[in-house]
């Protein structure tokens, strides 16, 4: 379990790292957290010949919020400042009811916002969790700087919208909106374990009870966070009864998604967990967005 | 006030532990060290046609690589490690691993070259340079079907996969089903898990060609035994060879003497070479070439009379093995002995079949096949009590040995050959304390049912066993007092973290009337203490631990008789205390055990014919058989019906292992035996896919209980002393993981309470409770509801 020989780089700043990146191209690979990559490489199933380790770009380790309440993370935020951040809790109560879930505190030490974003472990929380919350990636390289929506960031199993040329420097997450609720759940092995299953639910609901808005996002059922579409589609512009939220469940494990079967779980396993954390994080969300105070 | 032995004191090694002071395997650095790697096979079956090392060998860095080819005279199988009891119309094929794989490969991570080089990064990237041509063949991975008649065959000259048949009985079962008001019959499943030890295996080997002497630190359980072993194989006199087992995190029985192919190598390639070589394995290694827990299927039986009274058991089961079985048939033996329990059967047929697989081999690991015996045993009672509307824990009382039933033969053979007899037990009282801890009566009658109504379901598991500990055949000890009042121990056991430097320390604290941390205890060196056989089968305290006692007694002797004649007072009017003999009533008049030993070892003078120099003694003890601890679990779990996960709530543990020499050391064992049984029963399954590849081979995919899953445990202790050892005692390595898995089925059946459902299989994973609730639900509403 030794990895296999590469070289190192460790630029001092972002722009140093950009240069490397393009000068490079696709034989380098970015180092943030390295809590997946260098097992990978240790089990010699990543061989990157060229690592560009990112741990001294200090000034991209930020949690900032600007006037209009916009949430901004820098990419080398370890995890454990986001789950202890006054700031996430209130601009972004999903993303800081999720943090908890993301492995262990160890992990979450070391472990980057952008680093396991740009990752894109289809098992992992933070994907499902950004594109729940409509984030916003920021895309740097050389040639310029661009935004993507999460949804768009992830394009496939451990593949993102991301060039052997850019960065994820960023994350913006905008303000939630007045009558938001949240909820993040997940059923895992142990405690820290990738999740079976998760979800990311978020509900937006007027005076009377009637869901404007839904977006549910889950993990672990397919080759990236999954957007429940159908799911979502039954509670907009309806009462958040519980029948609903039986139906959107019942739609979000047998319509949305088309799970694998792996040693942990099989197919079946996951739809039927997926249903019952739907129903679940569906009737907690509507609940926290009927008494904004009982939020986390 | 009661002496050390009893005592719930702190360990006398735990400070050099936690700073981090004790010294393990990979602790050891040598000068000019070479570092060794493994190429291993990636098949599971295949044939091997060339392995081509020569770009392994041009590579910067690398000192030697050796194919099976190059091993010579040196390449041959290992040692049957354990012959089969004399078991009537026994057929057993001894078949052993081989150092390199040479026309086959038989198992996933078998070795087929050793790479030595300067660094282990460097190893390994020549291992990747090692071509194998091989080709693959069908690999044996389903246990039933090894045995079916076009199997395919992998060790060709046997002409199929049988590596054992035995049949035990003792009654007549025919009768006793014929007389039966009921006859419960299943089908159990327990399938492999890993060990898991927090320190893999590891052997540095160093030979010095001036004092033609070889030094090897080895992470076994039974240093002795392997310094024999190697020093046969090559040659030397067993003096020539000192083995070191140091500190060892955790053994849990792949550590016994296994002369893997690790361990038999480097020595040899160390002598060779002239260097010394180190090997530790890593995770992914652990994973395939460390010694595996075991799987099998029992087809089981169990009549009862109209009150729930056993008449009968009858039981049919297969054994995996896997490649080899080099451990002879000590753990098929151990589930057809335990499954008896501490139960009355007055007819027992039991009939065991082993087959080799194309799997890593199997050989004891904690419980050792005992938990197959009980979980089957448990689980038919728990059915009879069912079928019979009565009780689970009436129909345990019902069918317990009574007090006056011992010494209990039991009519068959154990796992050391001798016969099965029970020395001492007193089973009921454990059990009415387990059911008055958990409030057995009160969590049925009022805690279920109010939680039921809120939609919760909440269960109860209340298992028995026995555990066969301590045998044969022996152990030794040296007692020596230094001139400083300090007392050496020194026995040949090697120590994986049972805390034999306190236990051993207080039964000679107490025998010499000295402080436990005045007792220094050394473990598991050869050049220390040479004779021995090693700490496996909950042996340590009884076997070990009465050779200490005898030794310290002779010392004793020793020093009361060398007392009276400087004190010119009679023996009978001395006492030993607080490392002084003194006269009894004038305790100024004394002689410190210090100064005795100096005055027993003078520089002037003579040493009278017939006595012996300072104040030492060594001694042995060997058991007429093993002593049998029992015990009783209960288990509270809470199953969420949507998701299947399960919550294990509360954990108590009545445990009678004698004598208990220190109720904190004994704990710690049941603490650490229960977290593996909660592995075993939950979490850990060693995955293998059609083709013999084992599909989760990291800490990642292969789930051991963390902290988060182990409830805190409350344990009562209840003392049968045994009669087969001066102290009393009796082993408790291994009590803590042999209910376990029985316990939890009980505890989620009894919490789902679902018609038709019924655990007969572990590892249960959440996934395959999912899959029973399902098909519970199903045959349910097919046979029950349903319009018309």
């Amino acid at each position: 379990m030794k990895p296999a020989p590469f070289d190192y780089h460790r630029p001092e700043t972002l722009d140093e790292a950009l240069a490397l990146l393009a000068e490079l191209g696709s034989e380098a690979k970015a180092l943030a957290g390295g809590q997946s990559l260098v097992p990978a490489m240790n089990f010699r199933l990543a061989r990157p010949a060229i690592l560009v380790d990112l741990n001294r770009l200090g000034a991209l380790a930020y949690i900032d919020q600007q006037p209009d309440g916009e949430l901004r993370i820098g990419a080398m935020t370890r995890q454990r400042a986001a789950e202890r951040s006054p700031m996430v809790a209130r601009s972004a109560p999903l993303l800081f009811e999720a943090m908890p879930w993301v492995a262990h505190p160890q992990i979450r030490n070391r472990g980057t916002m952008g680093g396991s974003l740009a990752h894109a472990d289809p098992a992992a929380e933070l994907p499902a969790v950004m594109v729940a919350l409509d984030a916003l990636c920021v895309l740097r390289s050389q040639r310029g700087s661009r935004s993507v929506p999460a949804q768009e960031f992830f394009t496939g199993l451990l593949t993102t919208a991301l060039t052997p040329d850019e960065l994820l420097t960023e994350i913006r997450i905008a303000p939630r909106p007045a009558g938001a609720g949240a909820a993040f759940l997940e059923v895992a092995r142990r405690h820290g374990d990738f999740a079976l299953v998760g979800v990311a639910v978020e509900l937006r609901l007027d005076e009377s009870g009637v869901c404007r808005s839904a977006r549910i996002a889950l993990l672990s059922v397919g080759e990236g966070p999954v957007l429940a579409t159908a799911a979502m589609a039954v509670l907009a512009g309806n009462p958040t009864t519980a029948a609903r939220i039986a139906e959107a469940a019942r739609v979000a494990g047998q319509r949305d998604i088309d799970p694998p079967s792996d040693i942990h779980a099989t197919a079946a396993y996951r739809r039927h967990l997926a249903s019952v954390l739907v129903g679940r994080a569906l009737t907690r969300a509507a609940e926290r967005a009927a008494r904004p105070a009982a939020a986390p | 006030m009661t002496g050390p032995i009893g005592a719930r004191i702190p360990r006398n090694e735990d400070a050099r532990l936690l700073t981090g002071r004790a010294q393990f395997v990979d602790d050891v650095h040598l000068n000019g060290m070479l570092h060794v790697a493994f190429r291993r096979s990636e098949y599971a079956h295949a044939r091997l046609t060339a392995v081509d090392v020569s770009a392994a060998r041009e590579r910067e860095g690398v000192v030697a690589v050796y194919t099976a080819g190059d091993l010579g005279g040196y390449w041959k199988p290992g040692p049957l490690l354990v012959s089969p009891p004399p078991i009537p119309g026994l057929v057993f094929h001894p078949v052993t691993q081989v150092p390199l794989a040479r026309d086959k490969v038989r198992h996933v991570g078998e070795p087929i070259a050793m790479v030595v080089a300067t660094s282990r990064y460097l190893a390994e990237d020549a291992v990747e340079d090692i071509v194998v041509d091989a080709e693959p063949l069908e690999a044996v991975v389903d246990l039933e079907l090894a045995l079916a008649p076009h199997a395919p065959l992998i060790h060709e000259e046997l002409g199929s996969n049988l590596a054992a048949h035995a049949i035990q009985r003792k009654g007549d079962f025919g009768a006793a089903k014929s007389a039966a008001a009921q006859v419960i019959s299943r089908r159990f499943h327990y399938d492999r898990g890993a060990s898991a030890a927090i320190e893999t295996r590891g052997v540095v080997a160093a030979w010095d060609a001036n004092a033609e002497q070889l030094t090897i630190w080895d992470t076994t359980q039974a240093p002795i035994p392997i310094r024999n072993g190697l020093a046969g194989m090559l040659g030397l006199l067993e003096s020539q060879v000192r083995v070191i087992a140091p500190f060892i995190g955790g053994g849990f029985g792949p550590k016994i003497m296994m002369f893997y192919p690790e361990e038999v190598l480097l020595p040899w390639a160390a002598m060779k070479l002239g260097r010394p070589l180190k090997w530790i394995e890593d995770r992914l290694e652990s994973f395939t070439a460390t010694t595996q827990e075991r799987g099998q299927i029992h087809d089981a039986e169990l009549a009862v009379d109209g009150e729930g009274c056993i008449l009968g058991v009858r039981d049919r089961f297969l054994h995996d093995t896997g490649a080899y079985d080099t451990y002879g048939l000590t753990i098929p033996i151990n589930s057809q002995c335990t499954l008896l329990g501490p139960y009355r059967v007055p007819a027992y047929d039991s009939e065991f079949t082993v087959a080799f697989t194309n799997k890593t081999l199997v050989t004891p690991v904690r419980g050792a096949g005992r938990q197959h015996g009980v979980f089957v045993m448990e689980r038919l009672l728990d059915l009879a009590a069912r079928a019979l509307g009565l009780d689970r824990v009436e129909i345990r009382r019902r069918n317990y040995l009574r007090p006056d039933e011992f010494p209990h033969d039991h009519a068959i053979l154990f796992q050391d050959s001798a016969p099965l007899v029970y020395d001492s037990g007193d089973y009921l009282p454990a059990l009415e304390e387990a059911a008055r801890i958990v409030d057995y009566r009160r969590f049925i009658s009022e805690v279920q049912p109010r939680r039921r109504a809120e939609g919760r379901r909440v269960g109860l598991g209340i298992v028995s066993y026995v555990e066969g500990t301590g045998i044969g055949p022996y152990e030794g000890a040296r007692v020596t007092v230094e001139p400083s009042g300090k007392v050496r121990v020194a026995t040949g056991v090697g120590t994986q973290g049972q805390g034999h430097f306190t236990s051993f320390a207080q039964i000679v604290a107490e025998v010499l009337g000295v402080a436990v941390s005045d007792v220094y205890v050394v473990t598991g060196d050869t050049a220390v203490f040479p004779w021995g056989t090693g700490t496996f089968a909950s042996r340590g305290a009884v076997v070990a631990g009465s050779a200490c006692f005898a030794a310290a007694s002779t010392v004793r002797t020793k020093a009361l008789a060398l007392a009276a004649e400087l004190l010119k007072v009679d023996q009978s009017r001395l006492m030993l205390e607080g490392g002084k003999v003194s006269e009894v009533g004038r305790t100024e008049h004394a002689i410190g055990l210090g100064e005795l030993a100096r005055r027993a070892n003078p520089l002037r003078g003579a040493v009278r014919p017939g006595t012996e120099p300072g104040l030492e003694a060594t001694a042995y003890f060997g058991p007429a058989r093993g002593s049998t601890a029992s015990g009783v679990h209960a288990m509270e779990v809470e199953v969420d019906p949507e998701t299947a996960m399960v919550r294990i709530t509360r954990y108590v543990v009545v445990h009678d292992c004698g004598r208990v020499i220190n109720p904190l050391i004994v704990e710690g064992q049941i603490h650490g035996g229960v977290a593996q049984g909660i592995g075993n029963a939950f979490y850990e399954q060693l995955r293998y896919d059609e083709s013999g590849q084992l599909m989760n081979a990291s800490f990642m995919e292969y789930l051991v209980p963390t902290a988060s899953e182990v409830p805190p445990m409350e344990i009562a202790h209840a003392e049968t002393r045994s009669p087969l050892n001066p102290l009393g005692v009796k082993g408790v390595g291994e009590a803590g993981c042999i209910p376990t898995g029985a316990a939890f089925a009980q505890a989620i059946e009894d919490a789902l309470d679902e018609p038709g459902l019924e655990i007969l299989e572990i590892p249960l994973s959440p996934n395959r409770l999912f899959e029973l609730m399902q098909a519970a639900k199903e045959s349910g509403s097919m046979t029950v509801g349903g319009p018309g």
